[in-house]
């Protein structure tokens, strides 16, 4: 039963991005966060490639090449920008005990794969046993956000967790319709120019871009 | 035709804005463009009313009577918001915790969200309500930090995050619908995820599959309905963000947000063919109920407490959706009418009652009524609609729920009611001395806009005791609609 | 069983002890390249070995039995180890009695002996290094499974002779799972090993010690063995890395001699590929402090099963 090589290459970039996203939510080093974001994406662009060769879905070059431009150019560029503008090169999370987090990690894994399986056997595509992994990236990248501290990490979290999302609709459908596809890339790349100017308002406000001075408004 | 025009209304009103928003004619630009919008908005209505349902764009977008029911109610209530905002914000202004670049940000994005939430009701295309929903998120969370407190940041960030969060999950539930709509409507790819097309064959569509989208659909939207347990950031956002800001998100937002949630019921529950979706909305609504009236007592910002009490209504509103059927149905949709008109006048009120008192802290406001009755009369009065007394329209409503819940949920009822009784007593017990009482407020610099809380509450006081025939007429072939 | 498997077994056992002290030898010369040091010559461990043999040996005051039947327990632990993992061919009877999960523990046995005696004295510094040694154990021995299940599932089978013929007669195809297993092997292979990241084995600075810590109160022929025991500890998850990994060359076992000798000559080129690679991630990276060391193991054992994970989901 082998496959054929474009669905074990899938196979391979599949395992690499859920690789990755284990990697980032061990990574306690802002920077290298978010160069583990950028090989996210361009995990991301060549599984799109392959998906879209090895079934002739030719929209998928497009969102494959709007990948490459948004997640492992554009938005990595800006944030390391916006890491050096803030000066916040050398922050690490703090408190953060990454084996348990990792094993959570596990289990959640676990779950998404028994999430995906009933999903799964209704697909036709030769993708379709990567929906699992699609959906623990997503679930991963959530529990990176739970986990951490910093603003610049939170945001990384949220941009894997598009990731992720891109690659579940990659995975079990060739890709979302077009537009609807553009209208996610506008609605992320806006969102992280917001966030882009709500990091200085933060730092203006607090001298840091730690969220814990972001935990005054609670129920007394 | 009149459909592009008033989705092009506010994009233009926020281009313009944007370069002329710092002026000081920008507030009348705001009130000229949501007027124009508003008058689009009636002439669709009155064309949908005339004509039935229409799609227009290759099917692109669509209006029905359930979705033009809320794009007459989202104009109307964006005008109200830009005529009171006018005096509101330059009143901020004069307390210096405004610029005038920070006023076009204001402008801008009104509009721009206003944009957003038309496209989002209007479009037919799944995806595009998923974009737009998003865009709404990103449009506001500017605006809720417009005052660059630390707070108000704060508030802004749990915004942004949960929501965006939450609105991840729903993007999965889109992808999930896509996945079995390109099982029945296959070749047509890019037409799979237009509404109208998928309700045609929602009965041929995968069950299970659907399910599990409903799941994360619920989830994704409810967090931007402000349902439990993901509705963390809803008072955070009211209380900081600017009182415009908190009315239009209350009276608007929450509304289009459930909105997609029920667009997505109507299809999940013809594929499912089981009372699933419908015992999931009453489930998260009921929960929603009960938790935001526990928080109302433990209130002490005036904005947070009515913030819960927009929970708790959204959580009704929900819970009626949820029961289905044509009286639930019409029941919910004149909740929200009346909600939404209520919360938008109260936070109109309240604004100006704040800036009077010059805090936000309930123990710290009292006697509005004998320094200015109206703000004060107002504040009373949209209390009381809100908190359902007769004759106001959230009586009708309210009462409507829960004969139906009697009959239909009977175990959901005593629970239904006893929580309005607590809201009841936690809301009319907070506002009661701040209208009454020693006053410890002083005069404002400009004249308050109280026209648009007395518009309001007249209406909502006009549908408690008289709802026209073509408005029920409206209502019934809506509710028709939902179906459930 | 025919005399030649015989032959071969016995083959297999001598092969392992007589060349495990020069895989090592090869390691830290090119450890010492690596480093700009003048390279002790390859064979500085036999000469290691032939002194310590030649010295009396000095027991410590109170040491009970047990003291003195570790090194010989450890040693024999080693060599069974090397009986049981294929390293020139894949005939080999013994393997049919014991796979590798029975290997895994017989690695744990040889750990809790060693232990064991460490504690015996009564010092400080081996009481420290036993509960250290427990520790990476603790957390190693999860993940050593979880690539031992990773690969049988792929396979069918726990027997690492037949793991080894099974991997090598496939066609070639990308296996996602084997190569997290991989990395989680080789993660493993360090700590267990007491090499870099976890351990310093040239290291005779107190605080951060853990395998000298252990073995601080033997000398002479205990110490030999010893030495010995752990060189054949490293030859052996070579060579379980080399069964899993990268199983082609082994000779099957209808092999006849000139087979054998093809068999040996692709194992002495592993050996040196290994070598250099080990030697090269030892140099490149920085001992962890010991508490850093349960991250590590965690991400090894994490890395394993989600190798298990992915193999279980991509199946389909």
């Amino acid at each position: 039963m082998t496959l054929p090589w474009s669905a074990q290459l899938i196979h391979l970039s599949a395992a690499l991005l859920l690789l990755l996203s284990f990697a980032m939510l061990a990574q306690r080093r802002v920077r290298s966060l978010v160069n583990l974001f950028a090989a996210q994406g361009a995990t991301l662009v060549v599984s799109t490639v392959i998906v879209a060769w090895s079934s002739g879905q030719h929209h998928l070059y497009y969102s494959a090449a709007m990948t490459l431009v948004l997640k492992v150019f554009l938005l990595p560029a800006i944030l390391h920008r916006l890491i050096r503008r803030l000066e916040v090169q050398w922050d690490t999370e703090t408190l953060v005990n990454i084996p348990t987090v990792l094993l959570i990690g596990l289990l959640v894994v676990i779950f998404s794969f028994g999430l995906a399986q009933p999903i799964s056997q209704f697909a036709d595509t030769v993708t379709r046993s990567t929906l699992g992994i699609a959906i623990a990236v997503v679930l991963l990248a959530f529990l990176m956000m739970i986990t951490r501290r910093k603003a610049v990490s939170q945001v990384v979290g949220f941009l894997a967790m598009e990731n992720g999302l891109f690659f579940a609709a990659t995975s079990a459908t060739y890709g979302m319709p077009m537009v609807v596809e553009l209208g996610i890339a506008l609605d992320v790349l806006v969102g992280v120019f917001i966030l882009g100017i709500f990091f200085f308002q933060i730092r203006e406000q607090f001298e840091s871009l730690d969220l814990h001075h972001l935990e005054t408004l609670k129920e007394d | 035709m009149e459909l592009l025009i008033l989705l092009g209304l506010p994009l233009f009103g926020a281009l313009l804005l944007a370069v002329f928003g710092a002026r000081t004619w920008a507030p009348e630009l705001n009130v000229l463009v949501s007027l124009a919008t508003f008058i689009a908005g009636c002439i669709l209505t009155v064309k949908v009313i005339a004509d039935g349902p229409m799609v227009v764009l290759q099917d692109q977008f669509f209006v029905d009577p359930f979705n033009v029911f809320i794009v007459a109610l989202t104009a109307f209530v964006s005008f109200t918001t830009s005529l009171f905002s006018r005096p509101y914000m330059r009143i901020e202004t004069e307390h210096g915790r405004l610029n005038p670049m920070r006023l076009r940000l204001y402008h801008s994005m009104f509009q721009l969200f206003m944009f957003t939430m038309l496209l989002a009701l209007l479009t037919n295309n799944m995806g595009i309500l998923w974009v737009a929903m998003e865009a709404a998120t990103l449009s506001t969370v500017l605006l809720v930090s417009l005052y660059r407190t630390a707070a108000s940041l704060e508030a802004a960030w749990k915004y942004f995050i949960l929501c965006g969060v939450g609105i991840a999950q729903a993007l999965f539930g889109t992808i999930l619908l896509y996945f079995a709509a390109e099982k029945v409507l296959g070749g047509e790819g890019m037409n799979a995820l237009l509404w109208t097309h998928l309700d045609g064959v929602k009965h041929q569509l995968e069950p299970t599959v659907l399910a599990i989208s409903f799941v994360f659909l619920l989830v994704g939207y409810g967090t931007k309905v402000g349902l439990a347990p993901l509705h963390n950031w809803l008072p955070d956002a009211h209380a900081e963000g600017p009182t415009p800001v908190s009315a239009v998100l209350s009276g608007l937002l929450l509304n289009v947000a459930l909105y997609a949630v029920i667009r997505c019921k109507v299809l999940v529950e013809g594929s499912v063919r089981s009372e699933l979706p419908g015992q999931m909305l009453m489930l998260f609504g009921l929960l929603s109920v009960v938790i935001a009236v526990f928080m109302l007592w433990r209130q002490k910002d005036i904005k947070r407490l009515f913030a819960y009490s927009s929970i708790e209504h959204m959580g009704i509103i929900t819970f009626a959706f949820g029961m289905g059927g044509p009286v639930a149905n019409f029941a919910a949709l004149l909740h929200m009418t009346v909600h939404s008109l209520t919360k938008s006048a109260i936070f109109f009120a309240v604004g100006h009652a704040t800036q009077k008192a010059g805090t936000q802290m309930m123990d710290q406001i009292s006697g509005l009524l004998t320094v200015s009755p109206r703000i004060g009369w107002g504040l009373m009065l949209g209390s009381l609609a809100i908190l359902g007394l007769p004759p106001f329209g959230v009586f009708a409503s309210e009462f409507l729920i829960l004969t139906t819940a009697m009959r239909d949920q009977p175990w959901a009822a005593p629970i239904l009611l006893l929580a309005l009784g607590i809201a009841f007593a936690a809301i009319f017990s907070r506002v009661q001395p701040m209208v009454f009482g020693d006053p410890s407020v002083k005069p404002l610099t400009h004249r308050p806009a109280l026209l648009p809380v007395f518009a309001h509450l007249a209406l909502v006081l006009m549908l408690g005791v008289y709802i026209p025939p073509f408005l029920a007429q409206w209502y019934r072939l809506a509710a028709a609609l939902i179906g459930g | 069983m025919n005399a030649i498997t015989v032959l071969t077994q016995l083959l297999s056992v001598l092969i392992g002890v007589a060349l495990a002290p020069l895989f090592l030898g090869w390691v830290n010369q090119c450890r010492a390249w690596l480093s700009n040091r003048t390279a002790p010559s390859l064979l500085q461990p036999y000469r290691t070995i032939r002194k310590l043999l030649h010295k009396d040996a000095v027991i410590a005051e109170g040491a009970s039995p047990l003291f003195r039947a570790v090194p010989y327990l450890l040693f024999g632990a080693m060599a069974t180890a090397a009986a049981i993992v294929p390293s020139l061919s894949t005939a080999l009877p013994f393997g049919k009695s014991a796979d590798a999960i029975a290997l895994v523990g017989l690695f744990a046995t040889a750990r809790v002996f060693i232990a064991l005696a460490a504690m015996d004295i009564g010092t400080a510094f081996g009481t420290l290094g036993a509960r250290r040694e427990m520790m990476i154990g603790f957390l190693a021995e999860p993940a050593l499974l979880m690539v031992v299940f990773t690969a049988s599932l792929i396979v069918g089978s726990t027997e690492l002779p037949v793991m080894a013929e099974t991997l090598a007669g496939r066609a070639v195809a990308i296996y996602p799972s084997l190569a997290f297993a991989a990395v989680a092997f080789v993660m493993v292979l360090l700590a267990e090993n007491a090499r870099i990241p976890i351990d310093n084995p040239t290291t005779h600075l107190e605080l951060t010690m853990i395998h000298e810590a252990m073995v601080l109160e033997y000398s002479a022929r205990h110490l030999a063995l010893i030495e010995w025991a752990s060189a054949l500890k490293l030859f052996n998850y070579a060579c379980i890395g080399f069964a899993l990994f990268l199983p082609w060359g082994l000779a099957p076992a209808s092999a006849g001699a000139e087979g054998l000798l093809l068999a040996f000559g692709l194992l002495l080129l592993k050996l040196v590929v290994a070598g250099a690679g080990l030697a090269l991630m030892e140099t490149l990276s920085a001992k962890l402090r010991i508490f850093r060391a349960p991250e590590f193991l965690a991400m090894a054992f994490l890395l394993a099963v989600l190798g298990l994970l992915v193999r279980l989901l991509l199946r389909s």
